[in-house]
């Protein structure tokens, strides 16, 4: 008895000894200064957005990580230069050269050390490994460059040569208007050939993704499925030195407790703060909430491929039986604008007199006769499992929608399943209706129209509604082949027109974009032209 | 003794092939393909799929297919997560210490204050005080567990901010995993700043570790009570006051060891209770413990998860319950005359 007791003295002495002897080792505010935490709403699939649309993914690289050829300015939307110093499209504008910056360096990590800085092979490779199907890296993590291949870049692009070690030329088969803006979104990251090359010659190429290296403000350290992601700061990055030694990803799926996280100051930024829960933060003095119109669209796509939503009429039938407005008050909280078209009202491509279908039950039943859709009809409604700006409570959206389409004979199922598998499923075409939408990647109206619908976008699973219409990829192209506003313009008008009557998909709304945050947190705003950046972030308080 | 021991060893032995047998009944019950379901691997293509059950025995007949499912639990191939896509006995090795650890603070709370307290209310008993401390016990132990969390994160984390309400430490430090109790990994992490992660641990330990340790203190001081209340009425303590002991020399030597002795059998009982609990506080505050890992796991309808997930735990409670019921009768000679077993 004695002696047990006389061992937990010790145990106790020692640790006691610990806790006050480390109070010399520096102040704790300065600890905990030292590192953001970001409370991030899911799992990326890899580390590398060439694979992946899903924001989750982009958040978690695209400017963490890597860097791209060019850069939108956060508050113009312009085109501005990064990893290229400046760069000049022919009159003819099929051929582009780009200079590229000097001295940029590589992540040094456990895993990789550079020994040399940013070059034109890097450029070539990065570009290469989406474009060249035969390129040795492209079948590497299953080979499919959802982004490119929805807007079918990759067939357009001729070439892309080195003119010498910091100069690249790229040319276009086809004029293509939106080429620069597609360089500067998310998913154009910049990759190292020269770790590419290690990791060919190690016969493990598919570690690229997942232990990647770039040039970006941070550079990986590690990831735990369903717990965090650590990044440490890259000391020698181009631009300014990031502010915080340390970022982590707390991956919390669920939204209510990151708001919880973010009320006790156990995160300084939360990702997408439901609609519900924006009036907390606005009524709490320590939480700031950062808002703009967002460039995004929630839809509600049929599959086109089954019967009976082949058929226009029963995919406008089932429009009319739902009503917008409510879904707009129960579901974003009025934190919205309706949607009549893809387009939300910040695209400059906007029409402001676009048709849009109506609340109408009785004439959506009489449709539905018509079609020879009978009573009792069962189809499903997939309803995404995560929030996103465009749609936070799919759930919740597919329950009132089941409520109208009961009213007018149609028994709808809804259907949820992990992220991941979701995405898998819907790719297949398990679906007969779903609950989806888009975050757009820059402010060109065709980063709307091609991924969501055109025929190319069906493989790459960014074409929900699985809709291939000729008449509807002729006018998009056309768009692409000139560079007069006013006859994009039109041109977008008679797309509108087209989608209206054929009706793939039911635009519903268009969100705004919040960014909470704790006030301690400077630097932090939101980028509409893509996925968050910490690069200059940095904790006060 | 030897007797006794084979006795034990026979009925842990059969009882967790009678769980291994449930779990691998679990791999046709469950919906979808039984080889997804064990291995949690997705075949490819048919090629890759024949091999696969060609390598599982899965087209062996079921007594077969059982006696390989247990080689595979033994030399620990426990399948992969068909979510995220690793090894489930890493996952597992990682989980269920988190909520051994969190069990094991809130027990060493509930003895060291439910013990003494207990003792206190039956030597006292039926006066005020012993009233008092009755009522506050029923009280506590009536509170279902999930409700008293959430109202302890309402106040202290959300309201007070005093304590944090999700994790076992904060994201900015790196400890490395090596025993899986988070405040001896944190002693043997490197490069860290020890005294300020031990504080750290301690503010996300204490609400859960409290959640867990009312209900059982609550439990622990009645149970104690009862016992210490039996005991002073026996004969050999009117005995031991007869003889002129001071009551110091009774309790100390008569009554404490006397009821003590009961009371682990008991605690055997509330070793279940104690760790259906901490399984549902960790999905509360989000520790990471094996609660919250099947919590995840039913979520993303992970099967091969859930199937081993169901193994690990019932294995972790029978090994607790058989284990204490020996050290039982270890210590107490007078069960000698029950040879059988017991769960």
């Amino acid at each position: 008895m004695l002696r047990v007791s006389r061992l937990l003295t010790a145990i106790i002495a020692w640790t006691t000894a610990i806790v006050l002897g480390g109070c010399s080792q520096g102040k704790p505010e300065d600890f905990y200064r030292s590192g953001i935490i970001y409370c991030s709403e899911s799992n990326p699939i890899n580390f590398n957005p060439q694979l992946d649309t899903s924001g989750t993914t982009s958040d978690a690289s695209s400017h963490q990580i890597y860097g791209r050829l060019l850069d939108f300015n956060p508050d113009s939307g312009r085109i501005e230069a990064s990893l290229a110093n400046s760069w000049q499209v022919s009159e003819d504008g099929l051929t582009y050269e780009f200079q590229l910056r000097k001295g940029v360096t590589f992540h040094t990590t456990d895993y990789f050390t550079p020994t040399r800085t940013f070059n034109a092979d890097d450029v070539i490779f990065s570009i290469d490994r989406w474009r060249l199907p035969s390129h040795p890296y492209h079948n590497v993590s299953g080979g499919r460059y959802a982004y490119f291949e929805s807007l079918g870049i990759a067939d357009n692009i001729q070439e892309v040569a080195r003119l010498n070690s910091y100069r690249v030329r790229i040319k276009l088969i086809n004029r293509d208007s939106s080429f620069l803006a597609n360089l500067a979104t998310d998913f154009s990251v910049i990759l190292s050939e020269e770790y590419a090359k290690q990791l060919m010659q190690k016969g493990v190429p598919e570690r690229i993704d997942h232990y990647p290296v770039g040039t970006g403000p941070f550079k990986f350290q590690s990831y735990r499925k369903d717990h965090y992601i650590r990044f440490k700061r890259h000391e020698n990055y181009w631009r300014d030195t990031p502010r915080s030694e340390r970022l982590i990803y707390d991956i919390t799926p669920k939204s209510s407790l990151r708001l919880a996280k973010l009320i006790t100051g156990e995160c300084d930024a939360i990702a997408f703060p439901s609609q519900a829960e924006v009036e907390v933060i606005r009524q709490r003095d320590q939480l700031e909430l950062a808002e703009k119109p967002g460039l995004n669209i929630g839809f509600w796509a049929f599959n086109t491929q089954k019967s009976p939503f082949n058929n226009p009429d029963v995919r406008r039938a089932l429009a009319f039986a739902i009503d917008k407005n409510t879904l707009l008050e129960t579901v974003y909280f009025d934190s919205a604008v309706r949607a009549k078209t893809l387009l939300p009202p910040a695209s400059w491509a906007y029409q402001r007199d676009a048709d849009d279908t109506a609340y109408n039950p009785v004439l959506a039943r009489k449709l539905l006769n018509d079609a020879g859709v009978p009573e009792g009809f069962r189809m499903t409604i997939w309803a995404m499992p995560v929030e996103r700006a465009y749609n936070p409570n799919a759930a919740k959206m597919a329950e009132l929608m089941q409520r109208y389409l009961a009213e007018v004979g149609i028994k709808a199922d809804i259907i949820s399943y992990d992220w991941t598998t979701f995405r898998r499923h819907l790719r297949d075409g398990a679906h007969d209706s779903v609950l989806i939408g888009w975050s757009a990647d820059s402010g060109d109206p065709d980063n709307f129209y091609r991924p969501l619908l055109s025929c190319g976008a069906i493989p790459s699973g960014t074409n929900r509604a699985m809709w291939c219409n000729s008449n509807y990829d002729r006018l998009i192209n056309a768009a692409l082949k000139t560079e007069n506003i006013e006859q994009r313009k039109r041109i977008y008008q008679q797309v509108n027109r087209l989608l209206y009557e054929q009706l793939p998909l039911v635009p519903l709304a268009h969100a705004y974009r919040y960014q909470a945050y704790r006030s301690g947190l400077s630097g932090m705003s939101i980028n509409p032209y893509g996925g968050i950046n910490f690069a200059g972030v940095e904790k006060k308080l | 003794m030897i007797n006794a021991l084979s006795r034990y060893t026979i009925l842990f032995t059969l009882t967790l092939l009678v769980l291994a047998l449930l779990s691998f009944s679990l791999i046709y019950m469950f919906p979808g393909d039984p080889l997804i379901n064990l291995t949690g691997l997705v075949p490819q293509n048919d090629i890759q799929r024949e091999a696969l059950i060609k390598q599982f025995k899965l087209d062996q007949p079921y007594p077969i297919q059982f006696y390989h499912y247990l080689q595979q639990l033994f030399s620990g191939n426990w399948g992969y997560s068909f979510i995220s896509g690793e090894s489930l006995r890493d996952e597992i090795g990682i989980a269920m210490p988190a909520t051994f650890e969190l069990s094991t603070y809130a027990m060493v709370i509930a003895v060291i204050i439910g013990v003494p307290v207990g003792c206190y209310a039956g030597l006292r008993s039926y006066t005020a005080s012993d009233y008092a401390i009755n009522t506050a016990s029923i009280f506590s132990y009536s509170f279902p567990v999930f409700w008293l969390a959430l109202i302890f994160i309402l106040f202290f984390s959300l309201d007070a901010g005093m304590v944090p309400l999700s994790g076992r430490i904060s994201l900015l430090f790196e400890v490395p995993n090596k025993t899986g109790f988070i405040l001896i990994d944190i002693l043997l992490a490197e490069d860290i700043n020890h005294s300020l992660a031990l504080k750290d641990a301690i503010k996300h330990l204490i609400l859960p570790t409290i959640t867990i340790g009312l209900i059982s203190t609550a439990a622990m001081i009645r149970i104690t009570r009862r016992s210490v209340i039996d005991v002073v009425n026996s004969p050999y303590i009117t005995a031991a006051r007869s003889r002129g002991l001071s009551k110091r020399q009774i309790f100390m030597r008569h009554i404490l060891r006397n009821a003590l002795l009961p009371i682990l059998p008991l605690m055997a009982i509330q070793v279940t209770t104690l760790i259906t609990n901490a399984m549902i506080v960790e999905t509360l505050f989000s520790w990471p413990g094996i609660g919250n890992w099947l919590i995840n796991a039913i979520n993303q309808r992970d099967y091969p998860a859930l199937r081993i997930g169901m193994l690990a735990v019932s294995t972790m409670v029978i090994t607790l319950t058989i284990l204490i019921d020996f050290f039982n009768r270890l210590i107490d000679p007078s069960r000698e005359k029950f040879e059988r077993g017991t769960i």
